[in-house]
């Protein structure tokens, strides 16, 4: 059965560990026992492609128009109405009950690399990796409004309360750092449109145990609630501290003996642990001055390039799925301006991403997705363009998949994902599938059913794997 | 857990257990077989359904599923043992294999004679016999017997009983969420008071009203903010108030569940009716700009199906959205029809204006407090209008002598003020009314202080539904001070007249720039006057008033002075006139002419109006009238004051159409009526009423519906042993957990219903028992045979609640408000925790003074970002229903207790309080520890204790900096009288109690 509660999982570690700590204190706890946390799955199912995700999250819907979809018969159609074949009886949102206009794409494609591959020349940084890339022109979600439609990216339902994708694999993979959480989230806001409004819901671990939620890293402030940035002194005395709090936990376990003890005795340790190492994660004075410039931040400064910087150096510690949002991309109005101005705020910083990961010999088995929560309208919204749900496109590199491939269409007009099209569920289904893991076994008992991150379908895309 | 499961089973003849259908067979059948043979229509395959008796036992039998007593001549048994894979069950592309136990079970369950029995949950209740037991002098109540007769079946002694302190420890978190004080635990230890007495009194106290509150809000999802996209806040308080009064009160549950459901629908329903109804409104809504409203109706429907299963129905109704439940005998039919009784809802499904914080429909919620003040208050009102109406000799004399002059005209214009110095009609004051005075330099026409109004743009200050009006004469002429600013003059003035509910009444001066009447026209509600007056002196504006629409007789009822750009003053404003003591009056009554007719021609109407039209302006009751004025606006502000809160209005129900695969764009499905599930309801409602929430709440403790009585007490349970008696109190269906003691729960479920649904009589039968009062103390015997707990040989531990770790902690200090309801409160929260909202953005102001001191149950509960120390211990988010709440252990909850300063400051608290207790260190150990374990420090505690307050004093004493720094968490004063390095230092001997697992651990 794989409802095996926490309870049980920390019962087991508890009556492992018990014999070895009697006495002992928290600080000579082998670290590797309890912190370095395996994961649920005794075995993977298959041979993993990836180790780790890092998931570029283009809150708000980029336009699928001006970044990867070329449509020029959208271009010679400008202005014309949108053929009801099409239209007729489908969702729309803020353009309910209005005219529905050919609207042309608002900047030029060319093409990149080897492979050709097309893609707005708002991204030169991005399409420099071309040839790495898989793009996907053919997605499709179910939910044309922000909030769920987020909610269905990460968790594979429209409905709150599941866990999302980054829970599901710390809690599948376990996380392979002792020091900081397996699963980060940063935020950062943008220039180019109205800054969509991100729930913790997005990074919950729903009815998964609350160690796997994912832990929200600020650039400014406490990097981490409740983790202050303590000077040597200081340090000395949460020591200190930890220390006594450790002797008398571990004598009440010896008069009563509780798993649980065990357990907290670990995480005081892991707490104590993340004062420095946090502190030492977000000081990016440590990273060259090329490192730098190549992703155009000067430092932790909340923006989506330092983010990217940041996401890097979690990775290298060990961190099983980030997730980076640039909450700018909700387009309704004054598109062309506001493209340029997001663009500019992502491509630098996603190219370094993916070039610095390829240098240091991470791109291999590190799964890059860089999409939004769904695409933009080929019709006009004013100067903009609005929700769209039957059409969209992202972007995947590294972690096995087939670079310099673009998967899928939609039709002349950008509408409708025609030709292979991939659900979100297809998605996870295949981001599981190279991390090594069969959606159809990742599962957890909650009211009397198991539910997984592709709730009852997902099928694995093999033409994405290289 | 099988092995277990097995270990308990009664013999059978020799060495077969004997198999009970509901408790073994039909778990192994609902997850391995009822996908496709089970409740769902759609999906069930070669037309057999193993989920019902008449499934199981066709009487049309081409094949036999069952031959009882022989397997061999069984199809199901036939089938799941089937060598051959490609006919073998269930099938390979199920992914899923019965296990050779499971085989085993089914066999020897149809060998025993294949017994069918209904599952667990579903009959009507039947209250079962109370088992015998050997030792009965371990017997307080049946509950011990329940628990007592599985024991001796199993060979395991029960516990001895909890110490005094443990005993009084618990009591107190489990019925208050608030740790027994030092004094409570020495009165039970010395034997001053009994247990019983003592749950009593915590029974009796408000903080029992909170604690369960806590839990049901848990399971109603109450929050303070709408949950969608921008999360914007809304006033839902006072229904978190109604649940603390009602628990506390012990308000029947049936009556409890029927106000929530339908509290509205009462007749006359009372104000506390109508709060509890907001239950109706707990669910998330969206101000999401382009959402389809279609759709989030829908969305709210279902949630509220969805809630109303778990809490009622215990049952995952839910599932039955898109397709007939695959586990239980839910129908899509059964979802729809209970959304129906929910489409009476007045709401939208997209709010649209989140600027305006109102979540429409509303309602202002008075306490018994306001009302009582608002009653006294339009007591008072009424006592002067009748003073002013009443009979009195001295005003008919008066009214007599006015009479005969008022009708004279006077010779000559006389100018009537209207408004001088202050805004003095009543009515509606709105605008800029920026009084200046003259003694401090402003220009001043009359009086004592002028208007200065000022602005780039257009700007104004105006009033209207006067209670004194203004009625024109022939030949009056309406008029206006002002007094244009030499430098910088206004472009342009106007000056318009309320009549009849409308502003169409206007002149202007100067540049066409006022969009009011329409610019560049010419009418009654827009007419040029020529060009602006002299600036740098007081000039009087005078307007015919038949140029505007204003013909004799008419009564105003307000004026509005407005300018576009510039500065002006403004004063009095009136009438010119030759009957000005008929100028201003109450009402619309034609005082002149009823002054006009004979005596006799007068009707008594007439009397009666001449009367209230001269006590409204004489002089005689101006006092009385000015306080009348000033009672009236109190009470105004007192109801503007009041919360106004989400209100369920009943409106003509939407039509409900079961959606095919739940597609809110798909119309073709049949319209659906309200009905309860329809296995579990007799009556198929043919009586032609269509039923509605009231209905619902009744049927929901009717007795067609046993699951709210077991639901409940399961739920219960929990909150006093850690773990329901089924382990899974959202699903009482086929796939959750069977209850560790059936009968037990269904004692107390019969016990509930029977008891008049008395929750605190259900408590008090938990509390008094044997079971209840067990030692929690690990038991080595008992660590592989009963891991879990589920023989209940012991009472469980487990970690506290997010909210009742704060309150320990701030109680533990001495620092806790106690104070019960109100609005939410903002303790500290880490800045920028709420810096991905928007719409609008927005900050966590944190409160001052109390505010940061109440109970968890108060800290605003916003569902997108919770209070960071709430979520780190596994508070819900509250978006949906949550009956079990996680009990993880992390990092985080190490962080928060370390560092939040709501804990660093109550260590600080505590460490005062210890140095003020005693001077000597030892005692000052065992006083924190006293203040949150109740109990003194042990010998090695102490060692460890005054080390640390060694070392942390030296440590402390090198780095004045970090005693500030330490110091200055919290915004409570520092006492004057300890010395920083010492409170610094005892600080953190508080912070090592405040830590402890045990402090933070339920016994």
């Amino acid at each position: 059965m794989a409802n095996t509660t926490p309870f049980t999982r920390r019962g087991f570690l508890g009556t492992a560990g018990a014999g070895v700590l009697s006495g002992a204190f928290a600080n000579l706890l082998a670290p590797d026992a309890i912190a370095r946390d395996g994961g649920i799955l005794d075995a993977l199912h298959t041979a993993p492609r990836a180790r780790r995700v890092i998931h570029l999250c283009m809150a708000g819907g980029p336009s699928h128009l001006e970044t990867f979809d070329y449509k020029p018969e959208l271009a010679r159609r400008d202005g014309q109405s949108m053929p009801e074949s099409l239209t007729k009886g489908q969702q729309v949102a803020q353009l309910q009950g209005q005219a529905l206009n050919c609207f042309a794409p608002q900047f030029p494609f060319a093409r990149y690399g080897e492979s050709g591959q097309e893609i707005c020349t708002l991204f030169p940084h991005i399409a420099h990796h071309a040839d790495k890339l898989l793009i996907v022109r053919s997605m499709h979600t179910d939910q044309i409004n922000h909030d769920p439609a987020h909610t269905m990216m990460n968790t594979g339902s429209g409905l709150s309360g599941r866990p999302s994708m980054g829970a599901w694999l710390t809690w599948g993979l376990g996380v392979e750092t002792e020091d900081l959480p397996g699963y980060i989230v940063l935020t950062s806001v943008g220039k180019g449109g109205q800054s969509q409004p991100i729930a913790a819901r997005q990074w919950s671990s729903g009815f998964l145990p609350g160690k796997h939620q994912g832990v929200s890293l600020k650039s400014q402030g406490e990097a981490v609630h409740y983790v202050s940035s303590p000077d040597s002194a200081e340090l000395a005395g949460q020591r200190r501290l930890v220390d006594s709090i450790a002797r008398l936990n571990t004598l009440e376990n010896e008069r009563n003996p509780d798993p649980e003890i065990i357990t907290r005795l670990a995480q005081y340790e892991l707490a104590f642990r993340m004062q420095t190492s946090v502190p030492e994660l977000m000081d990016l004075s440590q990273e060259s001055a090329e490192t730098l410039e190549l992703y155009g931040t000067s430092g932790a400064d909340g923006t989506y390039a330092a983010n990217c910087l940041l996401a890097r150096r979690l990775l290298e510690r060990g961190t099983r799925f980030v997730q980076l949002y640039h909450r700018g991309w909700d387009h309704h109005g004054g598109i062309h301006k506001s493209m340029k101005i997001t663009s500019k705020e992502v491509d630098q910083a996603t190219g370094a991403l993916l070039s610095d990961l390829d240098r240091r010999g991470m791109l291999d088995d590190t799964l890059v997705i860089w999409g939004g929560e769904f695409g933009r309208t080929p019709m006009a919204q004013g100067s903009g363009r609005d929700h769209h749900i039957k059409g969209f496109s992202l972007f995947m590199a590294g972690g096995g998949v087939r670079g310099g491939t673009a998967y899928g269409a939609t039709d002349e007009l950008g509408y409708a994902a025609v030709q292979n099209p991939v659900h979100v569920h297809d998605l996870h289904a295949t981001m599981l599938h190279l991390l090594g893991i069969d959606h159809e076994r990742l599962l957890f008992r909650v009211q009397g059913r198991d539910y997984r991150l592709t709730d009852v379908s997902g099928n694995i895309i093999h033409d994405w794997i290289a | 857990m099988n092995a277990l499961l097995f270990s308990i089973l009664p013999l059978f003849g020799g060495d077969e257990p004997t198999v009970s259908f509901d408790r073994d067979v039909r778990p192994i059948l609902s997850g391995m077989c009822f996908e496709c043979h089970g409740p769902d229509a759609k999906q069930r395959q070669a037309r057999l359904r193993l989920d019902t008796r008449e499934g199981m036992f066709p009487e049309r039998k081409p094949t036999r599923v069952i031959t009882p007593g022989d397997p061999q001549e069984s199809e199901l048994y036939l089938l799941i043992t089937e060598s051959d894979p490609e006919f073998r069950m269930p099938p390979e592309e199920f992914r899923h294999t019965l296990k050779p136990s499971q085989i085993d079970t089914i066999r020897r369950w149809i060998e025993q004679g294949a017994e069918y029995e209904s599952h667990w949950a579903w009959p009507a209740l039947k209250r079962p016999d109370v088992p015998s037991v050997h030792d009965s002098s371990w017997v307080r109540n049946p509950i011990d017997c329940f628990i007592l007769a599985r024991l001796e079946e199993e060979g395991v002694q029960p516990s001895p009983p909890a110490s005094p302190r443990a005993l009084a420890r618990r009591l107190a978190l489990d019925i208050t969420g608030l740790p027994a004080s030092a004094e409570q635990v020495a009165a039970l230890q010395r034997g001053e008071i009994a247990a019983a007495e003592f749950s009593e009194q915590l029974l009796a106290s408000p903080h029992y009203g909170e604690r369960m509150a806590q839990h049901w809000l848990d399971l109603v999802r109450y929050a303070d903010t709408v949950g969608y996209h921008g999360d914007q806040a809304w006033t839902m308080w006072p229904y978190r108030d109604y649940v603390i009064r009602s628990f506390q009160e012990n308000q029947p549950f049936d009556e409890f569940t029927l106000e929530q459901l339908g509290g509205d629908l009462i007749e006359d329903a009372s104000m506390t009716e109508k709060v509890a109804a907001a239950y109706n409104r707990l669910n998330m809504v969206t101000f999401e700009g382009g959402s389809q409203a279609k759709e989030f109706l829908l969305k709210y429907a279902a949630d509220r199906v969805r809630n109303f299963s778990t809490v009622w129905l215990g049952s995952t109704v839910g599932c039955a959205e898109c397709h007939d439940h695959k586990f239980d005998p839910y129908t899509m039919r059964d979802f729809y029809s209970l959304s129906a009784y929910f489409a009476d809802i007045d709401e939208k499904g997209v709010f649209d204006d989140f600027q305006s914080r109102k979540v429409p429909p509303q309602m202002r919620v008075a306490s018994e407090d306001q009302r009582a003040r608002m009653d006294q208050a339009g007591a008072h009102i009424r006592a002067l209008e009748s003073a002013i109406d009443g009979d009195d000799e001295s005003l008919s004399t008066a009214q007599a002598a006015w009479e005969s002059t008022a009708g004279v005209l006077s010779k000559e214009l006389v100018e009537v003020d209207w408004v001088d110095d202050a805004q003095g009609n009543g009515g509606s004051t709105e605008g800029t009314w920026t009084f200046v005075e003259g003694a401090e330099g402003a220009p001043v026409h009359s009086g004592s202080n002028s208007l200065r109004q000022e602005d780039a743009g257009n700007i104004q200050h105006f009033f209207r539904s006067a209670e004194r009006t203004l009625r024109v004469q022939a030949g009056d002429l309406l008029f206006a001070w002002v007094h244009l600013d030499a430098a910088n003059p206004p472009e342009e003035l106007m000056l318009q007249f309320w009549v009849a509910g409308s502003w169409e009444h206007r002149v202007f001066w100067g540049a066409d720039q006022i969009p009011y009447g329409g610019i560049g026209t010419d009418h009654e509600g827009h007419r040029p006057l020529g060009a602006l007056p002299e600036t740098g002196k007081w000039l009087r504006l005078c307007v015919d008033p038949a140029l505007v629409g204003i013909p004799a007789g008419t009564v105003i009822g307000g004026m509005a002075f407005t300018q576009f750009g510039g500065l002006a003053h403004w004063d009095e404003a009136g009438v010119e006139t030759r009957s000005p003591a008929l100028a201003l009056g109450a009402g619309d009554v034609d005082v002149v002419g009823i002054l006009r007719k004979p005596l006799a021609k007068r009707s008594p109407e007439d009397l009666a109006a001449l009367r209230a039209h001269f006590r409204s302006l004489t002089p005689l009751l101006e006092a009385e009238r000015a306080e009348l004025t000033k009672a009236r606006e109190a009470l105004a502000a007192m109801e503007e004051g009041l919360p106004q809160m989400l209100a369920t209005v009943s409106v003509a129900p939407r039509a409900v159409r079961i959606l095919p695969r739940g597609d809110w764009m798909d119309d073709s499905g049949e319209i659906v009526s309200p009905a309860a599930p329809a296995f579990l309801s007799q009556d198929n409602p043919a009586s032609g009423a269509r039923a509605n929430r009231h209905d619902l709440g009744a049927w929901a403790t009717s007795e067609e519906n046993p699951l709210a009585s077991r639901a409940f007490v399961n739920r219960i349970w929990k909150l006093f042993f850690g773990e329901s008696l089924a382990k899974d109190p959202d699903d009482l269906g086929n796939q959750g957990a069977r209850p560790t003691h059936p009968e037990l729960l269904e004692w107390l479920a019969v016990e509930f219903v029977e008891s008049g649904w008395d929750v605190k009589h259900i408590i008090r039968t938990i509390l008094d028992s044997n079971t209840y009062r067990q030692s929690s103390h690990a038991r080595p015997d008992l660590h592989d045979r009963d891991p879990h707990n589920e023989l209940l040989a012991r009472q469980s531990r487990w970690r506290l609640d997010a909210e009742f770790i704060r309150d320990g902690a701030l109680q533990a200090s001495g620092l806790l408000v106690k104070t019960v309801g109100g609005p939410s409160v903002k303790p500290y929260q880490p800045a920028g925790h709420w810096r991905e909202l928007n719409f609008p953005m927005r900050t966590w102001e944190p409160d001052s003074g109390d505010s940061l001191y109440r109970r968890g149950l108060y800290t605003f509960w916003c569902r997108s970002f919770l209070h960071p120390a709430m979520d780190a211990f596994d508070a819900p988010s509250r978006e949906e229903s949550c009956a079990r709440r996680n009990r993880s252990n992390t990092p985080q909850q190490a962080l928060t207790l370390l560092n939040d300063p709501t804990f660093v400051e109550a260590a600080r608290a505590t460490a005062a309080l210890a140095l003020r207790a005693s001077t000597d260190d030892t005692d000052r150990v065992h006083h924190i520890f006293q203040r949150f374990l109740a109990r003194d420090a042990r010998p090695p505690e102490l060692t460890e204790a005054l080390s640390l307050l060694r070392a942390e004093h030296a440590r402390l004493a090198a780095n004045p900096e970090l005693t500030t720094a330490l110091l200055s968490k919290g915004a409570s004063p520092l006492p004057a009288d300890i010395h920083p390095l010492d409170l610094a230092s005892w600080t953190q001997v508080a912070r090592l109690v405040l830590n402890l697992h045990e402090t933070i651990t339920r016994t």
